[in-house]
């Protein structure tokens, strides 16, 4: 039996993980992070995909995620950079790191550049206190961060074939 | 050997792995903030070198959970010398041969931490004593270090009711924020009827500002898991939760690891210990939302709904997780009870102040020399904290005050630094002990924007539920925009006073009831930066049309 009529491996894969949690109702944030994990963002086939595996009614499931901060529902760009605008990172200037990306990439937060190539986006404090201001490159934390430092890195992402480090 | 666990056995471990043991050992802190700094390639760095100079049997290279200094880092500690240990500061991957050297007691060049600094030896490290010591994804490590004996001596010595009582003794409060004492809300879950009951610990560590619960579950995952198992013997639970934010992947990977070990030993799962004693823990990570954190929309969480809260009562206590029995306690509190069964409460209760009992964690961050962890005793002063062990402001700046409690906190003047870090002072203050986070704030921080900035945290993370905190925050935060943009007058802080209290006294929950804390705090101590912003009252109405 396929898993989505799309053929789709990846539907394969989510649904292992529903079989995991034998398909209860109340692994659907479970589920969700899942498919967030393998398809990058939450697309309504996908929502409904999961709406129907789990026994749900679609409302209740997109009503999940659109709830929580952490699930997108459009696809990102490329790379990511999150600024982390949390207490810590606040009083030590993360505003400022944010608007220089802002300016530099065109974009506000929570934007995509039209080239799909950036998602800007922001966090409440990712655990990284001690060394803000800390932005996310793509999953990895960076420590201490100013804005030429923010500005070099959305750089190197521009012009990958030019990057020195 | 799954389900045959003894306590000779936990001795056997310790011993096989107390012979596993090096002459020298080389800690190197593979937590999230060292992390960020290429921790990982300097393990593998000190791993090559170890190897390259064939010192296997000598040196061992240990990955060990936060330190506790987390603005010097990346950190390496070096044990097994003559003198005393060595901590190795800011290191770089390039700088493994220079640690060998010094391992050789050969000069080495590197940057090193005083021991003696206040940062140090003002901190009573309890829950935090394996932080930084052992490797986190190794259980062996931790059974070496006494581990998962109170859970043996509970199941085999003592009866529920009597873990309760000593809980009670201990004088343990909760560490998420309100400070509710643990034994209370313990033996509350014991007595409550129900066929199935649960233990939900709280990672959601949603204070902006504060990571003390993420150290914790990354530097030691089983003393979170241990003080479950005896919490769920005590009140009678079969199934744990462990709530984590799903911005915290290293504590969730370890605390993976940490649960699937401890089956294979038999110390979670059925029959452990060879009593009729069941546990299990399942992780449910949380997807980015504040209001999470608050107990009623936890269980929503877990449940896979929207977390919105709902009225106490009927308290989680009574009715939680799937309308069962249901004990609600932080990260730390947690990892406070296996110290408190190994040592005994009259030791715990001997720590603190009257009220007050025991150590607190605090992620001291913000515009203080030396940013980190540190774990105190209560009643210690904020002056001791920030001036002495975090060495005062950055760059001769002064301080100007301290926040605590984060959103829901409040801003305490350096007038105040020789309060006692205990409830009751904090609170009297306008602020709360919280959950930890403590940012330091210096003479150039506008404590208006602060204000603003907490409101537009609260405005974005209300729930939507009820309305006073709905729209309140929304409002409140334009009142802020507008004494900012210097366009507001008297009458709008009359009206932002008074919207203040309606939001703290009509909201569900403690989001919308707290959220006006950090403006009455900054109102309190710092009004004189409102009133500089303020425009002249227009002279009446009349004056204003006639002309
Ligand atoms: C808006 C809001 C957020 C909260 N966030 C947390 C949190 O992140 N971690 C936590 O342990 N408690 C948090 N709490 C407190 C919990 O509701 C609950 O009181 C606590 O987990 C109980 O554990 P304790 O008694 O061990 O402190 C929050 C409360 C509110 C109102
Ligand atoms: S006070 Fe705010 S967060 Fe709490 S239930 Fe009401 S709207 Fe939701
Ligand atoms: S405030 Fe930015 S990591 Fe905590």
């Amino acid at each position: 039996m396929t898993a989505h009529a799309s053929g789709d491996k990846r539907f394969k894969i989510l649904e292992a993980h529903i079989k995991k949690f034998q398909a209860r109702q109340d692994a659907l944030i479970e589920v969700l992070h899942k498919a967030q994990e393998l398809f990058g963002y939450l697309e309504d086939d996908l929502l409904l995909f999961v709406a129907h595996r789990l026994k749900l009614p679609p409302s209740r499931v997109y009503g999940v995620a659109t709830f929580y901060h952490f699930f997108c529902l459009k696809p990102q760009g490329a790379h990511t950079c999150v600024v982390c605008l949390g207490t810590a990172c606040y009083v030590k200037g993360s505003a400022k790191v944010l608007a220089a990306a802002e300016a530099a990439a065109g974009i506000k937060s929570g934007e995509t550049t039209p080239d799909s190539q950036l998602s800007l986006l922001t966090a409440r404090c990712i655990g990284a206190c001690a060394i803000a201001p800390a932005v996310v490159y793509d999953g990895q934390v960076a420590a201490k961060q100013t804005p030429e430092m923010v500005l070099a890195q959305l750089e190197k992402w521009r012009e990958p074939c030019k990057a020195t480090t | 050997m799954e389900g045959t666990m003894q306590g000779d056995d936990l001795a056997a471990i310790a011993e096989k792995h107390q012979g596993s043991r090096r002459k020298y050992c080389l800690r190197t802190c593979m937590s999230a903030g060292c992390m960020s700094s290429r921790a990982d390639a300097i393990k593998k760095g000190l791993d090559a070198e170890v190897k390259a100079q064939g010192l296997e049997g000598e040196v061992e290279v240990r990955r060990v959970g936060c330190m506790g200094f987390c603005g010097l880092g990346p950190l390496v500690g070096l044990d097994g010398m003559k003198e005393r240990e060595i901590l190795f500061e800011h290191v770089t991957p390039e700088d493994a041969p220079a640690i060998i050297r010094a391992v050789q007691a050969k000069d080495h060049g590197l940057q090193v931490a005083d021991p003696d600094h206040p940062f140090f030896s003002k901190q009573m490290r309890v829950v935090r004593a394996n932080g930084g010591i052992i490797d986190p994804e190794r259980i062996e490590d931790y059974v070496a270090a006494n581990g998962y004996r109170a859970l043996y001596h509970v199941l085999t010595d003592i009866r529920p009711a009597e873990v309760v009582e000593e809980i009670t003794r201990s004088g343990l409060r909760g560490r998420g924020g309100a400070g509710f004492p643990t034994g209370l809300k313990w033996g509350t879950v014991a007595k409550s009827p129900g066929a199935r009951k649960f233990v939900v610990c709280n990672g959601d560590e949603g204070d902006p500002g504060a990571y003390m619960d993420r150290s914790i579950l990354e530097s030691d995952p089983h003393l979170v898991l241990e003080g479950m198992a005896i919490a769920a013997y005590a009140v009678g639970a079969d199934q744990g939760f462990l709530y984590v934010r799903a911005e915290y992947p290293l504590a969730i990977s370890r605390l993976q690891t940490a649960i699937r070990q401890a089956k294979q030993l038999g110390l979670l799962g059925g029959g452990i210990f060879e009593t009729p004693f069941t546990f299990n823990v399942d992780i449910r990570i949380g997807a980015g939302a504040f209001v999470c954190g608050e107990e009623t929309a936890l269980m929503a969480s877990v449940e896979g709904r929207r977390g919105t809260p709902r009225p106490r009562p009927p308290f989680p206590a009574e009715r939680g997780l799937w309308g069962c029995p249901t004990l609600i306690n932080n990260v730390e509190t947690f990892a406070n009870i296996v110290p408190i069964i190994n040592r005994g409460a009259a030791w715990y209760a001997g720590i603190g102040t009257e009220r007050s009992k025991g150590t607190k964690v605090f992620a001291l961050t913000g515009k203080v020399q030396n940013n980190g962890l540190i774990e105190v005793p209560m009643g210690i002063t904020l002056r001791q904290i920030v001036e002495e062990m975090g060495g005062g402001a950055i760059g001769g700046a002064k301080v100007k005050a301290v926040q605590t409690g984060g959103p829901s906190g409040g801003c305490i003047p350096a007038e105040y630094l020789d309060t006692s870090v205990d409830y009751e002072s904090l609170t009297k203050l306008g602020s709360i002990m919280g959950s930890g986070g403590m940012v330091v704030m210096d003479d150039s921080t506008n404590m208006v924007e602060i204000a603003r900035f907490y409101m537009d945290f609260c405005r974005d993370e209300s729930c939507g539920k009820c309305i006073p905190c709905r729209a309140g925050t929304v409002q409140m935060f334009e009142l802020l925009e507008k004494i900012l943009s210097r366009k507001a007058t008297a009458r709008d802080i009359a009206m932002l006073e008074e919207l203040c209290d309606l939001v703290k006294h009509t909201s569900l929950c403690g989001l919308g009831q707290t959220a006006p804390n950090p403006v009455l705090s900054t109102l309190r101590f710092f009004r004189n930066e409102y009133t500089e912003l303020l425009q002249p009252e227009p002279a009446g109405e009349c004056a204003a049309s006639g002309q």
